[in-house]
């Protein structure tokens, strides 16, 4: 079989299945007694062990297979779950992680486990004498119930009102069938068959029944075969006929369901009751969780069956397409105006109406929840805070906060540096936690909301808080500031020191949050991203890093100004307000042109110099447009010739071919298909 | 390589001024009239600046200038030849795009020392047609400084 159509599929699966293994495994932890979790992260290891076998990754499945059997043996009670059980099953979740990333790089997943198998195998051969002794009978159970399963499947059920509702039919006339469907060994899409059956069934009469129940055919959970009770008044024959043209479907079986069959069904349904009603007793708070268990996942299910995987670079294809037509809309406007002719108007009318709809289903297409960082987090804690012997509860808010893709891609590891940060500096050892009276147990809270325009994410920490003093003395002792500088600085603007580069406060340099490096890295990431960062603290009580971000950075708003025949955008973001000044205004200071702007020095920059923008003509202007733009507290005018005015662009890059240009940021289509460049104000104050 | 790759490769034929050149078809993404370029200051001389290609922002190197050639004025015949190359789009500005033809392989010849310009080292090889001379252009040279 051709293996590589699927390799997407699989890698995309895999990582869900890992995904929700990790997941319910920090779960499992909270709840180390839930049998029913344990049985989650069995069925997707089994999953996963399936699908690699299928695919080849013979590694990836002999892990996954040691796994399941550690899994295996907590589901049968063997082994109780503790901490040390549950590390090494993070670790091969660890390493099953990085064979399916392998995998997606193109390698062949192969990777040397033997420690981890080593480990997983101690765990379930430290039961090796129950083991032993339980296996054959487990392996005896499972076989019995999985055939009780399948017994009971080929087997249908009726209540009492589907009792009635079949006599009654069949005492009007209509033909009550139990029809047994098998489909081929190498039906790929069974619940595709099993739609395309009950559709002609559905078309012919009504089904009363199924087995297994419809929910569990749409979802696959079954084997070959299936069964479906049916009235109709077409005839037996004519339905298999039917049934038989659905592709990949092997043999179907019709058989009347006589008043006789009824009974005695009946009287094997009584029988069987009677005794699952004995094993229930005992299992009722169990199966009610499990129920629980089953409904949250179907409903899960429900709705990842209504989307379809599209990949971005379609997407992007897409957007680039729409942006194309934006700026064909602007042009046909503006003719539809010179022309005046009232059907063009109004049909060019409706078209912009149907095109800002348009835009924003294209746009919120491009968003996806920032669940997609998030998830990693909790895993990462976990191995950092046991590393560190600190005892930390990480609580994340608002994972379904949806953000462009875009920004989700950039935001990743800013947010681990911030989130390593407050775990190795923030919250204290659980000693000292104790001696300041605080719970031992630390917390971590990782919050994200919209609001207006912007998404803020917030990592909230009860731990030491920011020791301004210690700050300042190092921030001194590196030359990041000067003592007198440091005398007029306010609380916020020392905690925002540590976020300067070459800083790092740890008294001991640990391999979790780096030597200084992350800190300024994360500003510089976020700043690039058209957001920013602050830090609020106090001692002794906590701090919160609180980033500002845009919606998304496909589209932006700006200011477009024009230097001589050339056309900028400056992002409104950076803009604090614009102003025409005379030349009297500008003063000079050092070299440096600068205006008093509402008490304030403010320095120039003159864009047609910092651009080498070609004059025509010496402009000797007594007037000057400027834009007062801002990075962090410093302030900048920037010198234009004209205001041309605020407008919702569409960010593109610059390509690959040019690199690093100086105080570009970006480029962008004007309604008149001409490119204009992004001023980068960030660049333009050091 | 299949048999007939090694025969022929096809490309397309510009000029500047005087000479003819020729960039592989594989590597040609369209050829545009002339349109209005956006100046990106402080790049390199060469580097005319970025157009709008179908929704694309795509820098557009002025050939003549990169193999310093005299500049002359744009005309009606002047072309930019869309080129990709490992993920990179540019634009290249020559005097026309003449042609799309086969060059036997076996027609290609690696340059002669005496070619005597500035382009030399962007050149891969020259190939005789007929009475035309078409020298084969080292695309990865041309952009890359």
């Amino acid at each position: 079989m051709e293996l590589n159509q699927y390799i997407e599929m699989f890698i995309e699966e895999s990582k869900e299945h890992l995904q929700a293994c990790s997941d319910n495994l920090l779960e499992l932890e909270k709840n180390p007694n839930d049998l029913a979790i344990v049985n989650e992260i069995f069925r997707s290891a089994h999953t996963l062990k399936g699908m690699s076998a299928t695919m080849g990754y013979e590694d990836l499945a002999d892990l996954t297979h040691k796994m399941e059997n550690v899994l295996d043996a907590i589901r049968n009670e063997k082994i109780q779950v503790n901490a040390e059980i549950l590390d090494v099953v993070f670790e091969s979740v660890d390493h099953l992680e990085e064979m399916v990333m392998n995998i997606a790089d193109g390698g062949d997943g192969k990777k040397d486990v033997s420690a981890t198998v080593e480990k997983l195998k101690r765990i379930e051969s430290g039961e090796a004498i129950q083991q032993a002794a339980t296996t054959a009978t487990t392996a005896a159970a499972e076989v019995a119930a999985s055939s009780a399963v399948l017994d009971s499947a080929l087997q249908l059920h009726y209540d009492d009102f589907e009792k009635t509702v079949i006599l009654q039919s069949t005492e009007q006339g209509f033909n009550a069938f139990e029809i047994a469907v098998t489909l081929t060994d190498s039906c790929l899409l069974k619940a595709a068959r099993v739609y395309m059956v009950f559709d002609i069934l559905e078309k012919n009469g009504d089904v009363v029944k199924s087995s297994p129940t419809v929910d569990k055919l749409e979802e696959e959970q079954f084997d070959q075969d299936f069964k479906v009770a049916l009235i109709t008044q077409t005839d037996a024959d004519e339905l298999r006929s039917k049934i038989m043209k659905v592709s990949e479907v092997e043999k179907v079986s019709i058989t009347q369901i006589s008043n006789d069959l009824f009974v005695q069904s009946a009287v094997v349904a009584t029988e069987e009751f009677v005794e699952s009603v004995t094993e229930e007793t005992a299992l009722v708070p169990k199966a009610e969780v499990k129920k629980e268990e089953a409904q949250k996942s179907t409903s899960a299910k429900h709705a990842a069956s209504k989307t379809i995987r599209v990949s971005i670079e379609r997407l992007d294809i897409l957007m680039n397409l729409f942006e194309e037509l934006v700026i064909d809309r602007g042009r046909l406007q503006s003719i539809a105006t010179e022309v005046n002719h009232s059907e063009l108007n109004e049909t060019v009318e409706r078209m912009s109406r149907t095109m800002g709809d348009l835009q924003n289903i294209v746009l919120t297409m491009r968003m996806i929840p920032i669940e997609t960082v998030f998830n990693r987090f909790p895993k990462m804690v976990r191995t950092l805070s046991r590393d560190l012997n600190k005892k930390i509860n990480l609580e994340v808010i608002g994972a379904e906060t949806e953000l462009d893709r875009t920004v989700i891609d950039e935001i990743g590891d800013p947010l681990v540096h911030l989130i390593r940060n407050s775990v190795d500096h923030g919250i204290e050892s659980p000693e000292i936690r104790r001696a300041n009276g605080k719970p031992e147990e630390g917390n971590v809270t990782l919050r994200a909301y919209h609001s207006g325009n912007y998404v803020f994410i917030e990592i909230e920490d009860d731990g030491a808080g920011i020791n301004r003093e210690r700050v300042l003395k190092k921030a001194i002792s590196k030359g990041i500031v000067t003592k007198e500088s440091a005398l007029s600085m306010s609380d916020k603007q020392i905690n925002e020191l540590i976020l300067a580069s070459g800083f790092s406060t740890a008294e001991v340099i640990s391999d979790i949050s780096g030597r200084g490096v992350g800190l300024d890295v994360v500003k510089t990431t976020i700043e690039s991203l058209g957001g920013n960062i602050s830090i609020e603290s106090t001692e002794g009580a906590g701090s919160i890093f609180s980033i500002q971000l845009p919606l998304t950075l496909s589209i932006i708003s700006v200011m477009l100004v024009e230097i001589e025949q050339e056309t900028y955008a400056i992002p409104l973001s950076s803009i604090i307000e614009t102003s025409i000044i005379k030349n009297s205004d500008i003063l000079n200071a050092h070299n440096q042109k600068v205006i008093d702007f509402r008490g304030k020095v403010v320095p120039l920059i003159f864009l047609d110099e910092i651009f080498d923008v070609p004059r025509t003509d010496n402009n000797a202007d007594e007037y000057h447009s400027v834009v007062i733009v801002r990075k962090g507290d410093k302030l900048a005018g920037l010198v234009v010739d004209t205001f041309i005015g605020q407008q919702e662009i569409v960010l593109k890059s610059l390509g690959d071919y040019l690199l690093n240009i100086f105080a570009i940021s970006g480029a962008t289509i004007l309604g008149n298909g001409k490119v204009a460049l992004i001023v980068d104000c960030n660049a333009l104050m050091k | 390589m299949t048999a007939v790759d090694q025969e022929y490769l096809k490309v397309i034929v510009f000029q500047l001024a005087d000479k003819e050149y020729a960039i592989p078809v594989a590597n040609v993404q369209g050829i545009e009239k002339l349109m209005h370029i956006t100046r990106v200051p402080k790049t390199r001389e060469f580097i005319k600046g970025v157009i709008n290609l179908r929704g694309v922002v795509t820098p557009i190197i002025d050939l003549r200038e990169r193999f310093g050639i005299p500049v002359s004025n744009h005309e009606e015949t002047t072309r930019i030849i869309i080129i990709t190359l490992e993920e990179m789009e540019v634009g290249f500005i020559v005097d026309s795009a003449n042609d799309v033809i086969d060059i036997p392989a076996d027609a290609i010849e690696a340059q002669p020392e005496v070619v005597g310009s500035n382009e030399e080292e962007f050149i891969s090889g020259v190939s005789k047609l007929e009475n035309r001379l078409l020298i084969l252009l080292h695309l990865d040279k041309v952009l890359n400084p």
